[in-house]
C-alpha cells in the first residue's frame, strides 16, 4: 500500500474545490449576461395564467425583491455561494412552494443507481473482453467479434437508447417504454418494487453498456499489449503455469491499474451522457429533471441540477485520484 | 517517438497475407481504417452538397408535404405507402426527411469541426506556453486545465443555452469550443516537456534559432499524429455535446439539425406511433459519422505508433 504524499493530496484538494468554485461561478453568471429578466418571465406566466395583471409595476418590483435581484450583483454573489454550500439552491418556479434540493434529493438515488450499475457491468466486461483480445489462448471468435463490436463505442449512448427502446419497448413490447417503476407498485422495499425497479433500469442500463464498454475494451487491449512483452508474463509461460492463471494474475493484474485513472478522465462524458439517456427514457433521474425544467423555464432548478452533477463529476474524479496511489504501489506521486 | 517499422525481424515465417499487408504499411497513410473513415465522413458532406443541387431544399419548411408519410416502399400507420416525391419520408410538421437529413447532416459536422478547431487553437496556444514558458505560467494553465477538464460541458451550455433561448450554429460552435481546449493543452504541455530537453531541441537552441523557430518548426511537425488525433476526438465529443443539447430541446430553433429532427421526433411519440423513418434516419447518420470519426482516429493511432499495426 502506497502512501499519499500531502502535497500531492494538497494540490488535488485545491484542484476540487477550485472546480466546484468555478462551475458555481459560471452557472451563477451565465443567466445573469442573458436580456431576459426573471422577473417578467414570472410576471407573464401570471398573466397567462390570470388573462391580465394590473398594477404590473408594483408585481414586477415585488418579484424582483422576492428573486433578490434587486441588490447590489455582490450580495447577491455571496447569497449565492452561502446557499449552495448549504445546497439551498432557492425554491423551483415550475412547483412553486417546493425547494429545488427536495426535486434533487428525489431524482439523485435513481440517477446514482443506475450509473453505479452501468459503470460497474461495463468496467468488468470491457476489460474481460480488451484482455481476451490479447490473449494467446482465446477463442478465435473473441478477436474477430470484438473489433467488430469496437465499431459501437463512437456511438454516443442516446442513439443507442433510442434503438433499444424502439427495439425492445416499442417492438417487441418486452421491456416499458418509461419510467423507473411500475405504476401499480408501492414505493418501499418490497420484492415487487425491486423487481419494477430493475426490470425498468435494465434497458437504460443496458444502452450505456453497449456503447461504453468498448472504451475499456480499447483501453486494456493497448495495455495488455505492454504486459504481454514483460519479462515476468515470459518467465511465467516458461515455468509452465496455467495460461488462465497468467491471464488473470499475472496480465489483467497489472494491466488494470492505468483503466482507473481513465475512469476518472471518461466519468464526466459518462454522466453526462446518462443524463440524456434518462431523458430519453424518461427514467425519474436528474436528466428527466432537468429536461423537464427547461421545458418550464423553471431556473433554479437548471442550476441546481447542473450544480449537482457537476458536483458528482469532480468529486468521482477527486476519489479515483485518491485511491489510485493506493492500490499502485508502483506511482509515485512528485512534482 | 520512435518510428519503427511495422514488419519486425523477429517473425521470419511470414505468409503471402502478411507480406502483402508488410508492403501496404510501407506507406502508413494508406491505412484501411483511415481509408474508410473519410470516406463515410466525405460521403456526408456529398450528401450535403450534391442534395442541395439535386434535391428541392423547400421541403423543409413545415406543411411542404402530407404529414408521416413512410419511405419508398413501407407502408405507416393508417396504411398509407411512401411516395416517390418524398423518398424517405415525412415528419409530423410536413417536413421532407431527405432535405431535413441534406441540410441537418452537415449542420452537426460543421458545429464539431468549428468547435474542435477554435479549441485546438487555442490548446496549441496555452500548450505551448505552458511547457515552453514553465514557472507560474505554466502551473495557472495547468491547473485551469485541470480544473475545466472535469466539468462536463453539456451542463454549462444547458444553464447558458436555457437562459439565452435561441443561438445561432456558430454561437453553438463556439460555446463548445470554450469547453475543448483542455485536452491538447494537456497533451501539448507533456510533449513539449519531454521534447524540450532532447537533443534536437537542445542543438537547435545552441544554434541561437527563435523560440517561435522551435515551437513550430522544430517541435510542431512531431506533434502532428498526436494533433490530429485530439483534434478528431474533440470533433466527436462536440458532436455528441451538440446532439445533447438539441435533444434537449435547446441549441438553434429554427435550423434543422439532427439533433432537433430527433428531439422533435421523440417529443411527438414517433417510438409509440411507429414513424421509425422520422427518428431512425437522423440517428443512422449521426451513428455513420461516429463510427467514421472513430475509424479516422484509430487510422490516425496507427500511422503514428506502428506497434499498434497488426500483421
Amino acid at each position: 500500500m502506497g502512501r499519499i504524499p500531502s502535497s500531492y493530496l494538497g494540490n488535488r484538494i485545491v484542484t476540487l474545490f477550485l472546480t466546484i468554485f468555478i462551475a458555481a461561478t459560471l452557472i451563477w453568471i451565465i443567466p445573469r449576461l442573458s436580456p431576459v429578466d426573471p422577473a417578467e418571465i414570472a410576471l407573464g406566466r401570471m398573466a397567462a395564467g390570470a388573462g391580465t395583471v394590473g398594477n404590473s409595476e408594483d408585481i414586477l418590483a415585488q418579484l424582483r425583491a422576492q428573486l433578490g435581484i434587486d441588490q447590489p450583483w455582490f450580495v447577491q454573489y455571496a447569497k449565492y455561494l452561502w446557499g449552495i454550500v448549504q445546497f439551498d439552491f432557492g425554491l423551483s418556479t415550475a412547483n412553486f412552494p417546493t425547494p429545488v434540493s427536495a426535486l434533487i434529493a428525489n431524482a439523485l438515488p435513481w440517477t446514482l443507481g443506475l450509473m453505479l450499475i452501468s459503470i460497474t457491468i461495463t468496467f468488468f466486461i470491457g476489460n474481460l473482453l480488451g484482455a481476451l483480445m490479447v490473449w494467446d489462448h482465446s477463442p478465435k471468435l473473441v478477436k474477430v467479434a470484438i473489433p467488430a463490436a469496437m465499431v459501437l463505442t463512437s456511438i454516443p449512448p442516446i442513439l443507442s437508447a433510442l434503438l433499444l427502446m424502439w427495439i425492445f419497448s416499442a417492438k417487441l413490447r418486452l421491456f416499458p417504454l418509461t419510467g423507473a417503476y411500475g405504476l401499480t407498485v408501492e414505493p418501499g422495499w418490497t420484492w415487487d418494487f425491486v423487481q419494477s425497479v430493475l426490470y425498468h433500469g435494465f434497458l437504460p442500463a443496458l444502452s450505456i453498456v453497449v456503447v461504453t464498454f468498448g472504451f475499456w475494451a480499447l483501453g486494456m487491449r493497448g495495455l495488455m499489449i505492454g504486459v504481454q512483452g514483460e519479462d515476468y508474463t515470459t518467465l511465467a509461460k516458461a515455468k509452465g503455469l496455467r495460461p488462465r492463471y497468467i491471464l488473470y494474475k499475472y496480465m489483467i493484474r497489472n494491466a488494470i491499474l492505468p483503466q482507473i485513472t481513465a475512469f476518472a478522465l471518461k466519468i464526466g462524458m459518462l454522466i453526462a451522457g446518462q443524463v440524456l439517456v434518462e431523458r430519453i427514457f424518461a427514467y425519474n433521474g436528474m436528466g428527466k429533471l432537468l429536461y423537464d425544467a427547461i421545458l418550464d423555464q423553471d431556473f433554479p432548478v437548471i442550476q441546481g441540477v447542473s450544480f449537482v452533477i457537476i458536483l458528482m463529476t469532480a468529486f468521482s474524479v477527486f476519489l479515483v485520484d485518491l485511491i489510485y496511489p493506493l492500490i499502485d504501489p508502483r506511482i509515485r506521486h512528485g512534482r | 517517438m520512435t518510428t519503427q517499422n511495422a514488419a519486425g525481424a523477429a517473425k521470419p515465417d511470414l505468409s503471402a497475407r502478411q507480406i502483402r499487408r508488410m508492403k501496404r504499411f510501407d506507406n502508413p497513410w494508406r491505412n484501411p481504417k483511415l481509408t474508410w473513415g473519410a470516406a463515410l465522413i466525405l460521403g456526408i458532406v456529398a450528401m450535403g452538397i450534391l442534395g442541395r443541387i439535386f434535391w428541392n431544399m423547400d421541403l423543409v419548411f413545415t406543411g411542404s408535404a402530407p404529414l408521416k408519410l413512410p419511405p419508398l416502399g413501407f407502408e405507416n400507420l393508417r396504411g398509407q405507402p411512401g411516395q416517390t416525391d418524398f423518398p424517405l419520408g415525412t415528419d409530423g410538421a410536413g417536413r421532407d426527411l431527405l432535405a431535413l437529413i441534406v441540410i441537418g447532416a452537415p449542420n452537426s459536422l460543421f458545429v464539431g469541426l468549428l468547435a474542435s478547431i477554435i479549441g485546438m487553437s487555442i490548446g496549441i496556444f496555452l500548450g505551448f506556453s505552458a511547457g515552453f514558458l514553465g514557472g507560474r505560467t505554466d502551473d495557472t494553465i495547468r491547473i485551469l486545465s485541470d480544473v475545466m477538464i472535469t466539468i462536463p460541458p453539456l451542463l454549462i451550455l444547458v444553464v447558458f443555452q436555457a437562459a439565452f433561448g435561441d443561438v445561432s450554429l456558430t454561437l453553438m460552435a463556439i460555446l463548445i469550443a470554450a469547453f475543448m481546449w483542455q485536452s491538447p493543452t494537456r497533451l501539448i504541455r507533456a510533449q513539449v516537456l519531454s521534447m524540450r530537453e532532447s537533443g534536437y531541441v537542445q542543438m537547435a537552441r545552441l544554434s541561437g534559432a527563435s523560440t517561435m523557430h522551435i515551437m513550430f518548426r522544430e517541435m510542431m511537425p512531431n506533434l502532428v499524429p498526436y494533433l490530429f488525433g485530439s483534434f478528431i476526438a474533440n470533433v466527436t465529443t462536440s458532436i455528441v455535446t451538440a446532439v445533447g443539447l438539441e435533444v434537449l430541446g435547446l441549441g438553434p430553433q429554427r435550423i434543422p439539425t439532427l439533433g432537433r429532427i430527433i428531439y422533435e421526433a421523440i417529443n411527438s411519440g414517433a417510438l409509440i406511433q411507429n414513424l421509425w423513418w422520422w427518428w431512425g434516419l437522423p440517428t443512422i447518420l449521426l451513428a455513420v459519422m461516429f463510427i467514421g470519426l472513430l475509424l479516422i482516429n484509430l487510422g490516425l493511432d496507427e500511422v503514428s505508433n506502428p506497434r499498434l499495426r497488426k500483421l
